[in-house]
């Protein structure tokens, strides 16, 4: 065995986004005080690193002994994650500059979660899905934390490492229980076990500590708490990113571990996930409506937003599979971009943060205020845009599994959504007041809002490219 | 099985015997004629001032901290040592990559001066 | 057995009553185990909650150095050598300075501020706790699951040094070197939160 040259030519995105997550590092160390340059290569990274994905969407296959799987569905993931990650570095570096905390550790964090979300995505053994979590958390602990004098960001990265590390516990214990029934940690061996592990109660005790570990990290209630304190408190754009590449790491591992591998449809599993999605759904979209802040009401609608996709999995059938996906994507740009706003909005000290520092905004920045609607609007599931079609899938999913008692629910949460994203619209568009930036939108945010805009409109448009090509991963 | 382990609990309970008695035989037949100067916390006549539990600063944990990771690095060798001659040239290639990775660390903790006591 | 389950068992080394059974061979190997195992497990799990029942910080510490130790004989006691070794060395010895270095940091001056109200989450706490446990003991304690045989003649064999290596640098190899990046990224976020100044 071993690592051989077919392994690292197949899994091509993965080991150049190392190696240029390396060659960030020796340049932030080389260059003292360059965050600049930093920027650039990690931004350069993470584009040679999306061009090469694209090549990697064909036939999934397994590399490096087994241990993970390259292409496919984890190529797919891939690129969601490096979207997420393109488009953050992008709005960032404006961010940071006004928040005086540019530095180039950022950007080799933001380039090592990544790397850590594409080992989540592709894990072929509980061993990658574990070290792939920890190195996508680690990274975001401190990402989290990274406005060192902000009592707020510390705050943040406290309370998200201290539940992290707790949820990991669960995870580590829920593995240990899989391993101890199963005799292996390898997914596709498991894979083989499991129709006659599924009656086993110390593998379904097992199974029950993964889905507490990753419905965590999805941020799906009742393990929610941490997610609207630790989005206020983190630098906005780390919010957005945590908030979609995390949560499509997370997502794509459940999907893997619970769908693929252990094939829940129909069991006491999927009944337990239902009823996470459904208190999501409720707990999300009702709280949201009482949030004065816009990056709580953006984090408890990331929570309403896990409980809709969380019913394609526990419909655990290929229309949800492909409906997660489709709306994994759909729902990075629109995040990105809506945190990505937000932190153009934002000043020094947490100002500029609340609903009503948005009043009048179309009449003096009326670019921005166009593509915060085109975001609200596709978060609130509107037609044409691309989150409409996200919540029409996963819904269709749940109806095909007997959940049509989901599906209802996700319309009715949904409903009441539209309330508060269309109250931020109605505020920019129809109310009097003095929204205005003190500084000059870098045009590299612009580019990225933008990239993030068309990205919505065109998936609305041609669901049926994404669609068709997710398909063709669950052939097998 | 675990009487393998016997004799190192042998040498572990000597070494705890060994101990407690050498101290005990120092009480027991010491001689004991305690007065205010020999009690004090220094003998040779500073006066302690204000409580011993000082806050420290966060250059001590920066310090540990690098350590525990580095120490963690160590830790990976040794069973590649032990097992190094079955390995052959493909685990030192292994462990050469991991040393790199590692020592770009280091490079990083170096340059930015964190082993710097500023 | 696949070869792959038999590479998962020598990395991380389980027994179980099958395997326990082989060695009736020296009948006072099982009576000397059994009663290490609950001596140790004792141990163990006293001085997890003396630790986290104490006010002082710096006893907590004390009682968590024990509860490293009692772990270490467990898994010694389970033929897991290495993980024993690694356990004294890294937790007891380095990880218990880092501890140490905390609670002087914080200087928590009047321990008794951390004695908390009494509240109703605590009480909820304690019973989803308490369920949790209870589900677990009835788990182990009444289901007739039946584990998977030992892959190994000799339970001894499973957590020496030796064949730790040798899984690690072959099966486990890409795990091996995801492990520097994620130390990597730990170096890195520890300069960054910890480094009193940067330039």
């Amino acid at each position: 065995m071993g690592i051989t040259f077919s392994d690292i030519t197949s899994s091509a995105p993965l080991v150049s986004l190392v190696l240029f997550s390396f060659l960030t590092l020796i340049v932030e160390s080389w260059g003292k005080d360059k965050p600049v340059l930093s920027y650039w290569v990690s931004l350069l990274g993470v584009g040679v690193s999306l061009a090469l994905s694209f090549g990697h969407l064909g036939a999934g296959i397994p590399v490096f002994g087994g241990m993970l799987l390259q292409g496919g569905f984890a190529g797919y993931c891939n690129l969601i994650f490096l979207s997420s990650a393109f488009l953050t570095i992008l709005l960032s570096r404006g961010y940071l500059e006004r928040m005086e905390c540019h530095r180039g550790e950022f950007y080799i964090l933001i380039l090592f979660s990544t790397v850590g979300m594409m080992l989540m995505a592709g894990a072929l053994n509980l061993i990658t899905v574990f070290l792939g979590i920890e190195l996508m958390s680690v990274s975001l602990y401190v990402l989290a934390g990274f406005m060192r004098k902000k009592v707020r960001s510390n705050e943040s990265a406290l309370k998200y490492f201290l539940l992290g590390a707790f949820a990991t516990g669960f995870l580590l214990y829920g593995i240990a229980l899989i391993y101890g029934t199963s005799g292996t940690t390898d997914l596709v061996a498991i894979s083989k076990l499991f129709p006659q592990l599924s009656h086993n109660p110390i593998f379904l005790v097992g199974c029950g500590l993964l889905v507490v570990a990753f419905s965590f990290k999805i941020a799906a209630v009742p393990f929610h708490m941490w997610a609207p304190d630790v989005y206020e408190g983190a630098p906005t754009t780390v919010s957005g990113f945590m908030s979609t590449g995390a949560k499509a790491a997370a997502f794509a591992t459940f999907l893997l571990v619970f769908v693929r591998v252990f094939d829940i449809a129909g069991t006491s599993l999927s009944q337990v996930i239902a009823v996470i999605a459904a208190a999501s759904m409720i707990v999300g979209n009702v709280t949201a409506v009482a949030q004065t802040n816009v990056k709580r009401m953006l984090a408890y609608s990331s929570i309403a937003h896990a409980g809709y996709m969380l019913s394609g999995i526990a419909a655990a059938n290929v229309e949800g599979e492909t409906g997660i996906l489709f709306y994994l994507l759909a729902y990075t740009f629109v995040n990105v971009g809506a945190f990505g706003i937000v932190s153009i909005m934002e000043r020094q000290d947490d100002k500029k943060l609340n609903f009503e520092d948005y009043e009048g905004l179309s009449a003096r920045r009326p670019a921005l205020a166009v593509l915060m609607t085109i975001f609200m609007f596709s978060l609130a599931g509107i037609p044409p845009f691309a989150g409409f079609f996200g919540k029409y899938y996963v819904f269709l999913a749940a109806v095909k599994a007997n959940l049509t008692w989901l599906a209802i629910l996700g319309v009715l949460t949904s409903l009441i959504s539209v309330y508060y994203y269309l109250r931020l619209v109605v505020l920019m568009y129809f109310r009097e007041g003095d929204a205005d930036l003190d500084h000059s939108v870098p045009r590299r945010s612009m580019i990225a809002l933008a990239i993030a805009a068309i990205s919505i409109v065109v998936l609305g448009l041609y669901p049926s490219l994404i669609v068709d090509l997710t398909r063709s991963f669950f052939k097998i | 099985m675990l009487e393998s382990y016997v004799p190192i609990f042998v040498m572990i309970a000597g070494g705890v015997i060994f101990g407690v008695v050498m101290v005990k035989l120092n009480e027991w037949f010491g001689p004991h004629r305690p007065n205010d100067e020999k009690l004090s916390t220094y003998e040779s006549g500073m006066e302690p001032i204000r409580s011993a539990r000082e806050r420290f600063s966060v250059k001590f944990y920066m310090v540990a901290m690098l350590f525990i990771l580095f120490d963690i690095e160590v830790v990976f060798l040794y069973p590649w040592a032990v097992s190094f001659k079955q390995l052959g040239l493909g685990g030192f290639v292994t462990m050469a990559v991991f040393i790199f990775v590692l020592f770009l660390g280091y490079f990083y903790v170096w340059r930015k001066g964190a082993l710097e006591w500023d | 057995m696949d070869s792959h389950a038999v590479a998962t068992g020598a990395l991380y080394g389980y027994r179980n009553q099958k395997s326990s059974s082989t060695n009736n061979f020296f009948e006072s190997s099982v009576t000397l185990e059994t009663f290490l195992f609950y001596t140790l497990g004792a141990v163990s799990v006293g001085s997890a909650l003396m630790m986290v029942t104490r006010r002082s910080p710096v006893m907590s510490a004390l009682y968590l150095i024990l509860n490293f130790f009692a772990l270490g004989g467990l898994y010694l006691s389970l033929h897991a050598q290495f993980i024993a070794f690694i356990q004294i060395l890294v937790y007891a010895g380095a990880i218990m300075v880092l501890f140490v270095f905390v609670i002087m940091l914080l200087n928590l001056g009047d321990e008794k501020k951390l004695n908390e109200r009494f509240s109703w989450k605590k009480i909820v706490g304690a019973g989803l706790s308490f369920g949790v446990l209870m589900e677990l003991i009835f788990v182990f304690a009444f289901s007739k699951a039946n584990l998977p045989p030992s892959h190994f003649e000799k339970a001894t064999d499973i957590g020496t040094v030796e064949n730790i290596g040798m899984q690690l640098f072959t099966t486990f190899l890409f795990p091996f070197e995801v492990t520097s990046v994620l130390l990597l990224a730990a170096i890195v976020g520890a300069v960054v939160l910890a480094k009193k100044k940067l330039n």
